[in-house]
């Protein structure tokens, strides 16, 4: 079900999806993210690591310029995702979100129906030409996100009312419903038992088929579960990336490898 | 250093005492003073909750008897010789007959009515007897003449306001020793009143026209209605509904979700708590000065007053507004941002429907306070005798002159007839019974809406 050390040798050859360079990221005057330079790579897991409050999340929300609500939040360097810069001025971050998806920490299904709560992305996006192409990208979502079995039966019933791992693969699928090429995760896994983290996971790596995926995690068991390739992240500078089993196994900064051995963080 | 205070050898005081079941000294004084503060909160409760029933008490007490009042109904003999001279029931010629032509007939049909019921009237003239009647019944008879044409020549079953000491003393208002010195009524009257009430003529009955005539003349408060000013108030709400909502709500929203915080935004945030506070004559002077002086709109019209308490309810629309937005988890705009949803989207599809109750809940309220504001209404003339009856249309709902009715309350209550002591007290009553329903209407709303997340 995991990767063979054979399927990580393979990833190495892939395309790169998103290339950030040189980024820093501010929130008023503390400089949170310092010169990150990373190479995202299409249809591979990327996992970021790090001690709390290292600045892995705050990246993150860099990818899909989720750091445009908050006011005092500046970035500045480039990241390029298939080769345009997402910071330009011309890019609208509406039509970057609907390519760059994105899993809460916390499972935050809207109020509304199951099905509303897939439907919404592809009606905002005019994906769906009638209501039976809709119906069809539901039930495709639902499937992708391994909950259409649990579901099925009362699409209609309020996705508030479903269990943590439950609406968290429920904001998967809706994530996964606007047919985006990059899936953003921040600790999708923080707030459920072991039992739906394991489904969750499952997820992710069935995900890698056809997305690239990004995520940010506190447990480097999860990392080493679900990633390919691994960023550690300390104080707002990458630290290290490379493979993931090359990171937690031989890892080149004395400073992942105390992360990593539970010294630091 | 502590050890050293203990003489040497000698065990340190245990920490804890060596029984649960016997509380310390410690715990005992917390437990009393926990147990003063929930008397104090109780005593708190108990005090609000008397000055609450003395108030019920007191309105219902002495408003009631403004919903009823005394009819005397008799026979009326309609005399076409005097109504319609030339017999051909033109209305033209018909509303010749003005409401002096009617008030003898009046006087005839009492003096026949205590004939035929075996009482001796104790009066030489006639027109003694029109004590009896309110001043208003000869007007009514003509109203029901003017309407009725048919009905002259004949005698019909009339009924007619009796005149406010008459209902005075049916309501215990009004007794013989009050009556000394007050020339309108006698107390021979009163002895007329005793048998015409015992022969049925003269009854209290429920006064529908309390609640939707007009007000009337200092000198018949049996007449008075609070029905026009209920109008007033009514078009006054449309104007503060439809002007505070819209322009509430939007400049909510935007200082909430899009304004950048900047000291431009903080500067108008501190106005609008501001404003907020500022007494509400205020507002009326202001209101008086830009709408009636500056703008020339009519005197007195629900418009102006409707303007002048939109400017009253917006802060309050705003403020709450602003709360039910703040109050709505900042993951659910994560949520739409992340499906690619615009700002705009997130907040109208998501927020706005989160914070609904919230916004309908503040704006009732804001409402309700409006429906019961009486000073900005003084200075914008909204306070005084009104004549005419309802408004013909909906243009002159908004543009003629009206009162509300809080003000028409302050106008009854500052009159001099006791009579309208009672009717002051009736007009809380059914303020009263409006906000009630206003706020249970907001209550319901927000039980209705209410959605978790």
């Amino acid at each position: 079900m995991y990767d063979s050390p054979n399927s990580e040798a393979k990833i190495g050859q892939k395309a790169i999806k998103i290339s950030a360079n040189k980024v820093q990221v501010y929130y008023g005057d503390t400089h949170a993210i310092k010169d990150v330079d990373v190479q995202i790579e299409d249809k591979t897991v990327t996992a970021f690591i790090g001690p709390s409050g290292c600045g892995k999340s705050t990246f993150l929300r860099c990818l899909n310029r989720m750091n445009d609500t908050i006011d005092i939040c500046r970035v500045e360097g480039e990241i390029l995702l298939d080769g345009e810069d997402i910071y330009d001025k011309r890019v609208d971050p509406v039509q970057l979100r609907a390519k760059v998806g994105m899993v809460f920490q916390k499972p935050n299904p809207f109020p509304k129906s199951i099905y509303d709560n897939i439907a919404y992305g592809p009606r905002i996006h005019g994906l769906a030409r009638s209501k039976a192409d809709l119906d069809d990208i539901v039930e495709k979502s639902l499937r992708r996100g391994a909950i259409w079995n649990e579901v099925k039966d009362r699409l209609h019933a309020p996705g508030t009312g479903l269990s943590g791992g439950q609406q968290q693969r429920l904001c998967i699928a809706r994530a996964i419903a606007t047919e985006p090429e990059v899936l953003l995760m921040d600790e999708p896994c923080s707030a459920l038992d072991p039992i739906a983290t394991g489904q969750v996971e499952e997820l992710i790596d069935e995900l890698r088929e056809n997305f690239s995926v990004v995520i940010v995690t506190h447990s480097m068991q999860q990392a080493a579960r679900v990633s390919q390739k691994t960023a550690f992240f300390h104080l707002g500078n990458l630290v290290e990336y490379g493979m993931t089993g090359q990171i937690f196994t031989n890892p080149n900064d004395p400073r992942t490898e105390s992360y990593i051995t539970g010294r630091i963080g | 250093m502590t050890d050293a205070t203990n003489p040497a050898g000698a065990a340190p005081a245990p920490k804890h005492p060596s029984s649960l079941l016997a509380a310390d000294v410690r715990t005992k004084r917390r437990n009393a003073a926990e147990a003063r503060f929930k008397a104090y909160g109780l005593a708190a409760v108990g005090i609000g909750l008397i000055f609450l029933v003395a108030l019920l008490f007191a309105i219902i007490r002495n408003g009631t008897p403004a919903f009823t009042q005394t009819f005397l109904t008799i026979p009326v003999e309609l005399p076409e010789a005097k109504l319609d001279k030339n017999g051909n029931r033109d209305p033209a010629d018909l509303s010749k007959v003005t409401t002096f032509g009617y008030a003898p007939l009046i006087e005839v049909a009492v003096a026949r009515a205590l004939e035929e019921n075996g009482i001796d009237s104790p009066f030489e003239k006639q027109k003694d007897l029109r004590n009896l009647v309110s001043a208003s019944a000869p007007a009514q008879l003509r109203d029901y003449v003017l309407q009725h044409p048919d009905d002259i020549g004949k005698t019909i079953e009339f009924r007619m306001l009796a005149s406010s000491r008459v209902d005075g003393y049916l309501k215990g208002r009004v007794t013989r020793d009050s009556l000394a010195r007050d020339k309108n009524l006698d107390a021979e009257h009163l002895d007329l009143v005793d048998q015409l009430q015992a022969a049925g003529l003269i009854k209290k009955q429920f006064n529908w026209a309390f609640i939707f005539g007009a007000d009337a003349s200092e000198s018949r408060p049996e007449q008075a209605g609070i029905g026009v000013a209920m109008i007033g108030s009514f078009f006054m709400m449309l104007v503060v509904l439809a002007l505070s909502l819209p322009i509430g709500v939007a400049a909510s929203i935007y200082l909430e979700e899009f304004a950048p915080k900047n000291r431009w935004t903080d500067l108008i945030e501190v106005n609008i708590s501001n404003l907020a506070a500022v007494p509400s004559i205020v507002f009326g002077i202001l209101g008086l000065a830009v709408f009636i002086q500056f703008m020339h709109f009519p005197q007195s019209a629900p418009l102006v007053g409707g303007l002048v308490l939109t400017l009253m309810t917006l802060p309050t629309i705003i403020i709450s507004t602003r709360a039910s937005l703040k109050a709505v988890p900042p993951s659910i705009r994560d949520a739409a941002l992340g499906v690619g949803a615009s700002k705009m989207q997130a907040v109208f599809h998501h927020v706005l429907p989160l914070a609904m109750p919230g916004i309908l809940t503040g704006t009732i309220i804001g409402l309700a306070q409006a429906l019961g504001e009486t000073a900005p209404l003084l200075l914008i003339g909204m306070v005084g005798f009104i004549a005419s009856n309802a408004p013909d249309g909906i243009a002159s709902g908004f543009l003629a002159p009206n009162s509300a009715m809080p003000a028409q309350i302050y106008e009854w209550a500052k009159r001099a007839d006791p009579a309208y002591y009672e009717r002051a007290w009736g007009g809380i009553i059914i303020l009263l019974l409006f906000l009630m329903t206003m706020n249970i209407i907001a209550i319901i709303l927000r039980r209705r809406f209410e959605r978790r997340w």
